[in-house]
């Protein structure tokens, strides 16, 4: 634990988030109130989240929603059952997050029957959870309604815990060797604004194995680095704690997953998000940098390799035309895939020994500026 | 020569006495099903020959032996027909084939065989005789007679008699013996066969005591009878050799011609002769004179003959269509509020009579949808004979080929295993055609097949307007419920989300419901 007078606290950007979540929350149910007030069926407008409205934004480099908007009517009989049961959803959340409780999306669905709101099974609440997204632009993890987790964080950053009974509470990410996991507490935590001498740059990992490798090598300080265990395509949480450590810190990110068009695309999800969260912004870091393993990497360093499935092939030819592969590194890295129809994992590198990656290959690609 | 004949040393009591299976006498158990069945349409007949609203009281009691297995029972049948008189009593119970006739018109038995069968089982089975009360009219006295059956020479004995006056001016018949039976397997057919008769008998009181002292009442729903059918002669079509070799030997006509018009249905002087001209029989041969070969020749001719006239109808006594659906209503529990305010639905129809063979036949359908009905969506298929109702062999019956086979219900919309449906099928005729002697299901003769499927689509199309219309007012009521559960919740949620104290009042929103209908359809703009 860092003495509390040393700190250097951020903006205190997760207190002022959370005001504007409550605040919209009230929005909707102000609007519904009025609306019936008036004697009117209430109504309310949000972005169409069907494919076709679905499209690339340049600027921001993600995908994003078009202009098209759906009308949900509680007039309609088709529409006012969902109606009411975002409106519910929208009180569970209001209440949880009034009350900085978390709960998991299981959760949702087990605490709506008490309302006698019968979701009829999982998919249909998660539906009801990315609608109140939609419609209030804040994703799930700012009602604090959080996915199992299984991602974690390690590196020499001190961190504000805002949950209760631990707000004010400081806790160093290096402090314990296995990485602290990345949950509710985690996510709604400040951050204390690190020495630049000691944290320059934030370094995600796909595996776990190469994770606790890069710790016990001290990746964090021979490199002054924060290290984020992604466990295979980033959760939400993950992908908004990178955001924030690059845009609020100021810290290049770096991301290493196996040297697959899968691989490829976990660190593509950081960098330019998922068409599934279309509705959502400000789950990508669009400076990230995708450090490897590319391509390329397994002929230069004659890397261990698997013959390309059926499956990676058609995977590959499906990211050739998706708009956020559109630079130059992305498609030589598709264009070399298809051509020597091979992959490698992280972990190829132990071929040259186990400390190869630390001492050779990782200081090479910290290198990299953008991709 | 007919094997009655030639068999002569073998009574006609005796023939039936061995050949009892056909009859429906197999075991204890179909052998009381059998006589509680004969023994009440015999009485359902006498009272309707006199045009009386029938009143039967069956009570069964238990004498000996085990409850649950064949046992001496004591049967006693009471009506109020129109009575035996005292001296025909013995041979009308103790003689088998007594009062045999050769004139048609639709009963319920043909030669009133089975309630003999029945009394003689129980001779057979117990050794006792059996009693029997009668009077014929309100002013007669009662006649008591015990009597068994000779069945060696097809008499009947009387073991006593006495006549008693008539304080009550009853009229009536009582009939009361011992018999085997196996009330336990038989109970659940016995219920269900006086459970339908209510249905197709509406204007009778039925009345049960089984065995167990339980009272088993069916209360008329009318006491509208329809008129009695009236007698015909044999249609030229419905003959064969035998029956006209007995008509010949019975008749007095002097020439073939009179033969013809007096014995037969819808033959006049002139088609008598243009007949005989055609047959090429003599006008004037004396019918007494005819050679075998002439008869079968005859016979052969009527039968191809195409220019008779259609088999009369009147001797036939369909149930008609208002009777026919309050046996319906009363015995499925419908009540006219359910009928009119369309939670149930009852309809019935009636062909116009057409012929087979030269026999005439009338059918009439109902059909009805009520909750009462049951069935988890199967269809009920309910089947009568000259208002008998056919309990077995359900899936060779012509009228379950219709329903079953023929017919595309979904065309009435009715929902496969979701729509509650009993379907009525009534034949009436002056002959059934059964399949077997068993008398349990008809054959699927194309003339009555064709009628059933036409009758049954006929009454669909009510059904189809029924079905729509319920259809229609439960998606109605459907809508308006999701409503009612949602739009108090839209307004409890909202107001905890604004944070306001008062909920806002929703009751003129869903007023406006249930009179302008909602907007459907996901809207895009």
């Amino acid at each position: 634990m860092v003495p509390k007078k040393e700190k250097k606290r951020s903006k205190g950007v997760i207190k002022e988030r959370k005001e504007k979540v409550l605040s919209a929350l009230e929005e909707l149910g102000e609007q519904v109130y009025d609306q019936l007030g008036k004697k009117e069926f209430p109504s309310f407008k949000m972005p169409s989240r069907s494919i076709s409205n679905i499209i690339y934004d340049e600027k921001t480099r993600q995908y994003i929603l078009g202009k098209r908007n759906v009308k949900r009517s509680a007039r309609n009989v088709r529409h006012i059952r969902p109606f009411t049961q975002l409106l519910w959803t929208a009180m569970f959340v209001d209440e949880l997050t009034a009350q900085n409780k978390t709960s998991t999306l299981r959760d949702v669905f087990y605490s709506a029957q008490a309302y006698e709101m019968d979701f009829q099974d999982q998919q249909e609440s998660d539906n009801l959870i990315t609608d109140l997204e939609t419609v209030t632009g804040f994703s799930r993890e700012d009602f604090d309604v959080f996915p199992e987790e299984r991602s974690a964080i390690f590196g020499d950053l001190t961190i504000e815990y805002t949950v209760p009974g631990y707000e004010g509470r400081t806790l160093n990410l290096a402090s314990h060797p296995d990485g602290v996991m990345i949950g509710p507490a985690l996510t709604t935590s400040e951050f204390v604004r690190p020495d630049k001498r000691k944290v320059d740059k934030v370094i995600a990992i796909e595996k776990g194995g190469l994770f606790t490798r890069f710790i016990e090598e001290r990746v964090h300080q021979r490199f002054k680095s924060v290290l984020i265990h992604t466990a295979g395509q980033a959760p939400r949480a993950t992908r908004f704690l990178l955001r924030r450590l690059n845009q609020e810190l100021d810290l290049p990110v770096y991301i290493f997953t196996d040297g697959d068009p899968w691989g490829m695309h976990i660190a593509m999800v950081i960098i330019s998000g998922s068409a599934n969260a279309a509705h959502l912004r400000e789950l990508n870091t669009p400076d990230a940098i995708w450090g490897g393993v590319w391509a390329t990497d397994i002929v230069d360093y004659k890397l261990p390799s698997d013959p390309l499935t059926d499956l990676d092939i058609k995977r590959l030819n499906e990211l050739e035309k998706d708009p956020r592969y559109a630079g130059g590194l992305w498609q030589r890295e598709i264009e070399t895939f298809r051509k020597v129809r091979k992959k490698s994992e992280q972990e190829a590198f132990s071929r040259y020994g186990l400390t190869y990656i630390v001492d050779e290959y990782l200081p090479k690609k910290l290198k990299l500026k953008s991709n | 020569m007919t094997v009655a004949e030639v068999f002569q040393e073998i009574s006609a009591a005796d023939f039936f006495y061995r050949n009892r299976d056909i009859a429906g006498f197999t075991s204890p158990s179909r052998a009381i099903y059998s006589t509680i069945r004969e023994l009440v349409e015999n009485s359902l007949d006498a009272c309707e020959t006199g045009g009386i609203p029938p009143d039967i009281y069956v009570r069964l009691s238990h004498e000996s032996g085990p409850l649950d297995g064949p046992g001496t029972y004591v049967l006693r049948i009471e009506d109020n027909g129109i009575g035996v008189p005292g001296d025909v009593i013995p041979s009308a119970f103790g003689q088998v084939l007594y009062g045999s006739k050769y004139k048609l018109r639709q009963t319920r038995g043909t030669f009133g065989l089975g309630g003999k069968m029945a009394l003689l089982y129980g001779q057979i089975t117990t050794h006792t005789e059996a009693q029997i009360t009668s009077s014929n009219s309100t002013k007669s006295r009662i006649t008591d007679i015990a009597l068994r059956t000779d069945i060696q020479q097809n008499k009947p004995i009387v073991l006593k008699k006495k006549t008693r006056t008539n304080k009550t001016h009853w009229k009536g018949t009582i009939i009361e013996f011992k018999t085997e039976a196996d009330y336990s397997r038989a109970m659940s057919k016995i219920l269900e066969y006086f459970k339908q008769t209510a249905i197709i008998v509406p204007y009778a009181n039925l009345t049960f005591v089984d065995p167990r002292g339980r009272l088993y009442r069916f209360i008329r729903g009318t006491s509208k009878v329809p008129p009695a059918p009236t007698e015909t002669s044999p249609h030229p079509h419905g003959v064969d050799v035998e029956t006209v070799q007995r008509m010949l030997k019975l008749t007095n006509a002097k020439s073939l011609q009179e033969f013809l018009r007096k014995q037969f249905q819808r033959i006049g002087e002139t088609t008598a002769r243009k007949f005989l001209q055609y047959s090429s029989l003599g006008q004037k041969k004396n019918p007494k004179n005819l050679s075998p070969g002439d008869i079968v020749k005859l016979v052969n001719a009527m039968k191809n003959y195409e220019d008779f006239l259609s088999p009369d109808p009147t001797s036939l006594s369909p149930l008609g269509e208002d009777l026919l659906a309050t046996g319906i209503k009363k015995e499925l529990g419908i009540t006219e509020e359910e009928t009119q305010n369309g939670t149930a639905f009852v309809t019935t129809l009636q062909r116009k009579p057409a012929t087979y063979s030269g026999f005439p036949f009338i059918i009439e359908v109902g059909l009805a949808s009520s909750k009462q009905i049951g069935g988890e969506g199967k269809i009920l298929l309910f089947r009568f004979a000259n208002k008998i109702p056919l309990l077995f062999d359900e899936a060779s019956d012509v009228s379950w080929k219709v329903v079953d086979q023929l017919i595309d219900w979904r065309n009435y919309r009715v929902i496969p295993g979701e729509t509650p449906l009993a379907v009525f099928v009534h034949v009436c005729s002056t002959k059934i055609p059964y399949k077997t002697v068993g008398k349990e299901f008809i054959a699927d003769r194309p003339e009555v097949e064709h009628e059933i499927l036409n009758a049954i689509r006929e009454a669909g199309r009510n059904l189809r307007l029924y079905l729509s219309k319920r259809e229609h007012l439960a998606q109605e009521k459907k809508r308006v419920d999701v409503f009612e559960k949602y739009l108090p919740k839209v307004a409890q949620f909202s107001t905890k989300l604004a944070k306001a104290k008062k909920e806002p009042d929703i009751k003129p929103l869903l007023k406006g419901l249930i009179k302008y209908g909602a907007e459907e359809g996901e809207e895009e703009e």
